[in-house]
C-alpha cells in the first residue's frame, strides 16, 4: 500500500477582486453585474492550498493531488490554463455557479458526494485542503461540512503550515489572534487542513507541467456535469460590496513614516 | 536572440521541450490561425489526421504562448466589416460574443475646437470660421458637423462592433475545449531561437530574476522550445518580432515609420443615454486636428470611446490620457457621454506603415501573421479582420504543407502562404492603402486629401512621400509652438517641468488654453485611478523589467523626454540624474516608449529596449 498522500483540494474561481465589482440582484439570486465579462483567478485562499498540496505531494513519494472546482465551465477553463502550469493535479470539474451566494450546505454536499466518487481514493490517506473562509463568503463553514459529509474527524482552520515529520504525522500552525499560531499534532491522514495564507511563493510557470496536465484537464472539463442546486429558503435580503473610497495622490520621496503618517490621517477623517 | 538555436541549451541547464508547431502571441491572427489549423487536426473518426513527428502516435502538437494573463487581455477599438471572421464562423451569431452587435448606423464628424486651445493652422481656422458662420446650411451642431457621406473604402456599414478582449476570450474558449491546440497566458517569449539562417523555436522567459534579470530566488532559466515551424503573431511591438526584423531585416524599401497610439475606455453610459448598440461615430478634428477618434456602442450600454495620436503629431510633449479626456469633453460627445462611468481602459501601440512595414512573410521554419506583419489597413483604419484573415491564410498553407508531407521551408511557406496572402482581398487592399497616408506631414488637410486620392483612384494616385521617416523627422518644441508661445517662456516651462519632476505636456496645455478637467471620480479620474478603475496592472514576480534604457547618458541629455510624456500608464517617470525610471507595475504593455525615444530623431539607434515581460492590464472588456 503506498505511504502517499492522497490530497484533495477544493478550490474554484472567483471573479479579479481587483475590478470594480457591482452587486445585483439575477432571477436566480444576488449576483454580479456582467459577471461573465469579468476576468476569474482561483480563489486566493484555493490557491495557496493548492500549491501547498503540490508541495508536500512534491516531497511524500507516491502521492497525488487532486482540485475539485465547482463553477462555470467556461470560467474554469480560462483559469486553467494559468494554473496548470503551476503545478501537477487532476481536476475534478463541476459545471455551476461558483458566486458564493449557494448555501454552503448545497454547496458542501456537491462537492463531498463528488469526492466520494473519485475512482481508487484511499480515504485512509486523505488530506482534503481548501480555503478556509471559501465558498461561503468569507463564513468558513463550506470546507468543514464537507469534511462532515466525508467523516474526517481531525479539521484545522486557518492553517499557515504543515510539518510532515519522520514518523508521519503532521505538525499543524493554525493561525489564531495576535500574529500567532496554536501549534497542533495529527497522526496523519484522514484530516482537513483549511489553508489561510499559507507560507509559500506562488509556483513558476512551468510550460511541461502544463502539458502534462493539460492531457487530462480539457477530458475533465468535457466531462463536466452540471451540479443541480437546490437552494432551500435561503434568501438574501440585501448584498453590497465593502465599501471603497478612493483617493488618490502621487509622491516621491516621503518617509515610510510620513506615508503612514498621512494614512492615518486620512482613515481618521472617514 | 539567440543564435545558437536548441543545441546550447544543455550547458547552462536550460530546459528544452519539443513541439511541433510553436506560437507567439495569441491575437486575432493567432485565433484565425489556431481555429482553422485545430479544424483539421482530426479525422471525420476522431483519429490524428497528421501523426506528430515530436510525439508519435500523438496528434499535431501545437502550443501558444502568450504573455498577458488571460487571453481576454487585448485592447483595441474595433469596428470591423468582419469578412474574413465571417468566412471562419459562417453561422456566426453576435450574440454568442459578449459585447458584440452589428453595426448599425455609421457617422463620420469632423469636430471643431470649442475651446480654441488646439494646433491648428490658418487654413483649418478659416474653414472652422466658415462652419460657425453657415452653421445651418452645413448641420454645424454641437460643435461639430456630421459628413453626409462615407467614402466606401472607409465604411464599415456591413460590420461588427467588438470587443477585441471578449472576442479573443471567446475564440480562445473555443480553441482551448476542443483539445487540439494549447494556449498558455502568462507565459512570455523572450527570443526566436535562430539557426543556420532559419528559425528552430523560441525561448521562454527567464522567471525568477530580479528586475534587472539578475537570478533571484527560484530562478528557472527560460525554457527552449524547439518546433519545426515557429508562428510569429506577437503584435508591433513583441520580442520575437521585433528581433526577427533586426535578424533579417526588412525587404528593400519597406521600413516601419509610422505609428500611432490608441488609447481607449470603455463606458457604462447612464440609463437615458439614446445612444443605440451598433451605432458607430468616426471622428476627426479634435482634441488636435491630427488626431482621430471614435465611439463604438455595444450592448448593455456599453461603449468604446477612443482616439489615436499619431506620430505625425510631431509635438515632443504629445500625450494620450488627458487629450481623450478632453475628446470626451468635447460637446458632440459628452451629451452622450455624461453621467457615465469608466468601466474599462486600455492602450496600444499601432504599426501604421501597413504594408511599407511588411517584413518577410516567411523563412525557413517561420511565418510572420498579424499586425507585426504588415497587415493593417491603413486607408480603413482596420486591423482585426486582416489579421485574423492573415492567420487563416498561414493555416491553410500549413494544412497543405501537412498534406503534401513537405517541410516547412522559406520557399514552401512563400508559395503556401505568402502566394495566398498575395491573392487575397488584403494583400489587395493594402496595396491600395500603403501611399494613403503620405499626406499626414504636411498637415491635417493633405493628409485627408492624401487618403480621398488613394482611396477614389483605387492606389493609383497619391500625395508624395517625405523622404524620411515622418517618426524621425525632429520637430522641436519652437517649432512646434511657434507664434503661440515665446522660446524663452518654453524653456521657463521645462525647467519647471524637470525641477517639479512632472511630464511637460500638463504645463503646455494649460498655457494653450487647454482647461483642467473637472474630475468626476467616475469616468472622468485622474490616470493613476484609471489604471485602478479601469482595469488593474499585473506584474507577477520573478520577471525582469521588460523596458530598459540602454545607455543611461543618452537619456540624462534628452529633452522633453517623450517617453515619459507618451507613457499610457505613467510607468516611466523622470529619475534621478535625468534618467527615466520605469515601474512595471503600471506598465500596461503599450510600447509607445519603443517609438517615442528621441534619440531616433537624432538619427541614434533607440535607447529603449523593449523586452518581453509578463503581465499587463488585467481587463477583458478592451
Amino acid at each position: 500500500m503506498s505511504t502517499g498522500y492522497q490530497i484533495v483540494v477544493c478550490g474554484s474561481i472567483v471573479p479579479d477582486p481587483l475590478q470594480t465589482l457591482e452587486p445585483i440582484e439575477t432571477p436566480a439570486g444576488p449576483g454580479l453585474k456582467n459577471e461573465m465579462l469579468l476576468p476569474a483567478v482561483l480563489d486566493p485562499w484555493a490557491g495557496h492550498a493548492l500549491y501547498e498540496a503540490a508541495n508536500i505531494a512534491s516531497r511524500v513519494p507516491g502521492s497525488k493531488v487532486w482540485l475539485v472546482s465547482l463553477g462555470a465551465k467556461a470560467k474554469l477553463q480560462q483559469v486553467m490554463m494559468t494554473i496548470a502550469q503551476k503545478v501537477s493535479f487532476e481536476l475534478l470539474a463541476i459545471d455551476g455557479p461558483a458566486s458564493g451566494f449557494v448555501d454552503a450546505h448545497v454547496v458542501a454536499a456537491i462537492l463531498a458526494e463528488a469526492i466520494g466518487v473519485i475512482p481508487d481514493l484511499d480515504r485512509s490517506r486523505l488530506l482534503l485542503f481548501g480555503g478556509w473562509e471559501s465558498a461561503s463568503r468569507g463564513a468558513g463553514v463550506t470546507l468543514q461540512l464537507i469534511g462532515e459529509h466525508l467523516g474526517i474527524l481531525d479539521q484545522f482552520q486557518g492553517v499557515d503550515q504543515v510539518n510532515v515529520q519522520a514518523d508521519g504525522s503532521l505538525e499543524i500552525l493554525e493561525r489564531i489572534e495576535g500574529g500567532r499560531h496554536q501549534v497542533s499534532t495529527c497522526l496523519g491522514p484522514p484530516a482537513l487542513l483549511g489553508w489561510a495564507t499559507g507560507s509559500l511563493p506562488e509556483p513558476r510557470n512551468n510550460p511541461q507541467i502544463g502539458m502534462v496536465n493539460m492531457r487530462t484537464i480539457m477530458p475533465a472539463l468535457q466531462r463536466a456535469k452540471a451540479a443541480v442546486l437546490v437552494q432551500d429558503g435561503l434568501r438574501y435580503r440585501s448584498v453590497s460590496p465593502p465599501k471603497q473610497q478612493r483617493q488618490t495622490r502621487i509622491v516621491k520621496d516621503l518617509s515610510a513614516e510620513e506615508v503612514a503618517r498621512e494614512i492615518v490621517e486620512w482613515i481618521a477623517q472617514k | 536572440m539567440n543564435s545558437a538555436g536548441c543545441e546550447s541549451s544543455a550547458a547552462i541547464e536550460r530546459q528544452q521541450m519539443a513541439v511541433d508547431i510553436a506560437c507567439v502571441g495569441f491575437g486575432p491572427a493567432m485565433g484565425g490561425f489556431l481555429t482553422t489549423l485545430s479544424r483539421s487536426l482530426l479525422n471525420p473518426d476522431g483519429t490524428p489526421r497528421f501523426e506528430s513527428p515530436t510525439m508519435p502516435g500523438a496528434p499535431l502538437q501545437v502550443v501558444c504562448y502568450e504573455r498577458a494573463d488571460g487571453l481576454g487581455f487585448g485592447v483595441s477599438g474595433v469596428v470591423t466589416r468582419a469578412r474574413g471572421i465571417r468566412a471562419s464562423f459562417p453561422d456566426l451569431n453576435p450574440t454568442q460574443i459578449p459585447m458584440a452587435v452589428p453595426v448599425k448606423s455609421e457617422k463620420l464628424v469632423y469636430l471643431l475646437d470649442p475651446g480654441k486651445a488646439s494646433r491648428r493652422s490658418l487654413t483649418l481656422r478659416a474653414a472652422d470660421r466658415f462652419l460657425r458662420i453657415f452653421g445651418k446650411f452645413v448641420r454645424f451642431r454641437n460643435e461639430a458637423v456630421e459628413l453626409p457621406y462615407i467614402p466606401n473604402f472607409l465604411q464599415k456599414h456591413d460590420g461588427l462592433v467588438l470587443s477585441l478582449g471578449q472576442f479573443n476570450q471567446w475564440v480562445g474558449e473555443q480553441l482551448t475545449s476542443s483539445g487540439l491546440v494549447q494556449i498558455w497566458p502568462g507565459m512570455p517569449t523572450s527570443e526566436p531561437l535562430i539557426e543556420n539562417n532559419g528559425v528552430s523555436g523560441v525561448r521562454l522567459a527567464d522567471q525568477g530574476t530580479d528586475l534587472k534579470g539578475l537570478p533571484a530566488e527560484g530562478f528557472m532559466f527560460g525554457m527552449d522550445v524547439c518546433a519545426a515551424l515557429t508562428v510569429v503573431g506577437d503584435g508591433p511591438v513583441g520580442a520575437v518580432g521585433r528581433q526577427l526584423d533586426a535578424h533579417f531585416g526588412l525587404p528593400k524599401g519597406h521600413g516601419i515609420r509610422e505609428w500611432a497610439l490608441g488609447m481607449k475606455m470603455v463606458i457604462e453610459l447612464r440609463e437615458d443615454c439614446s445612444l443605440e448598440p451598433g451605432t458607430v461615430i468616426h471622428t476627426f478634428g479634435f482634441p488636435e486636428p491630427e488626431i482621430f477618434g471614435f465611439l463604438y456602442v455595444h450592448p448593455n450600454r456599453l461603449a468604446s470611446v477612443g482616439i489615436f495620436v499619431p506620430s505625425w503629431f510631431r509635438s515632443p510633449v504629445r500625450t494620450a490620457y488627458r487629450t481623450l479626456q478632453h475628446f470626451i469633453l468635447h460637446p458632440y460627445l459628452w451629451r452622450h457621454l455624461k453621467g457615465g462611468a469608466l468601466k474599462s481602459w486600455g492602450a496600444k501601440s499601432l504599426q501604421e506603415s501597413g504594408r511599407h512595414g511588411e517584413p518577410f512573410l516567411a523563412g525557413n521554419g517561420f511565418a510572420r501573421i498579424g499586425e507585426g506583419s504588415g497587415s493593417t489597413n491603413v486607408l480603413a483604419g482596420s486591423g482585426v479582420d486582416e489579421a485574423w484573415t492573415t492567420g487563416v491564410h498561414l493555416a491553410e498553407g500549413v494544412i497543405q504543407l501537412l498534406e503534401e508531407k513537405r517541410p516547412f521551408t522559406r520557399e514552401n511557406l512563400e508559395e503556401v502562404y505568402v502566394g495566398r496572402r498575395r491573392a487575397s482581398w488584403v494583400d489587395q487592399e493594402s496595396r491600395v492603402a500603403c501611399d494613403s497616408r503620405n499626406g499626414f506631414p504636411y498637415g491635417m488637410i493633405s493628409g485627408l486629401l492624401g487618403m480621398a486620392l488613394a482611396g477614389f483612384s483605387r492606389g493609383k494616385l497619391a500625395i508624395p512621400a517625405r523622404s524620411k521617416s515622418v517618426s524621425k523627422v525632429g520637430s522641436s518644441l519652437e517649432e512646434i509652438y511657434a507664434g503661440r508661445i515665446s522660446t524663452a517662456e518654453l524653456k521657463r516651462m521645462e525647467a519647471e517641468a524637470i525641477a517639479l519632476n512632472l511630464p511637460l505636456h500638463d504645463l503646455i496645455m494649460k498655457r494653450c488654453g487647454w482647461p483642467e478637467i473637472p474630475l468626476d471620480g467616475k469616468l472622468l479620474v485622474s490616470q493613476q485611478d484609471a489604471l485602478l478603475m479601469g482595469g488593474s496592472v499585473q506584474a507577477p514576480p520573478g520577471y525582469a523589467n521588460h523596458v530598459v534604457f540602454v545607455r543611461p547618458e543618452v537619456c540624462r541629455n534628452c529633452e522633453p523626454k517623450l517617453c515619459v510624456e507618451m507613457c499610457s500608464g505613467q510607468a516611466i517617470t523622470r529619475g534621478e540624474d535625468g534618467v527615466p525610471s520605469f515601474d512595471r507595475e503600471k506598465c500596461v504593455f503599450c510600447g509607445a516608449c519603443l517609438w517615442n525615444c528621441q534619440a531616433e530623431t537624432r538619427g541614434e539607434p533607440s535607447n529603449v529596449d523593449f523586452r518581453a515581460g509578463a503581465g499587463g492590464l488585467h481587463s477583458a472588456l478592451n
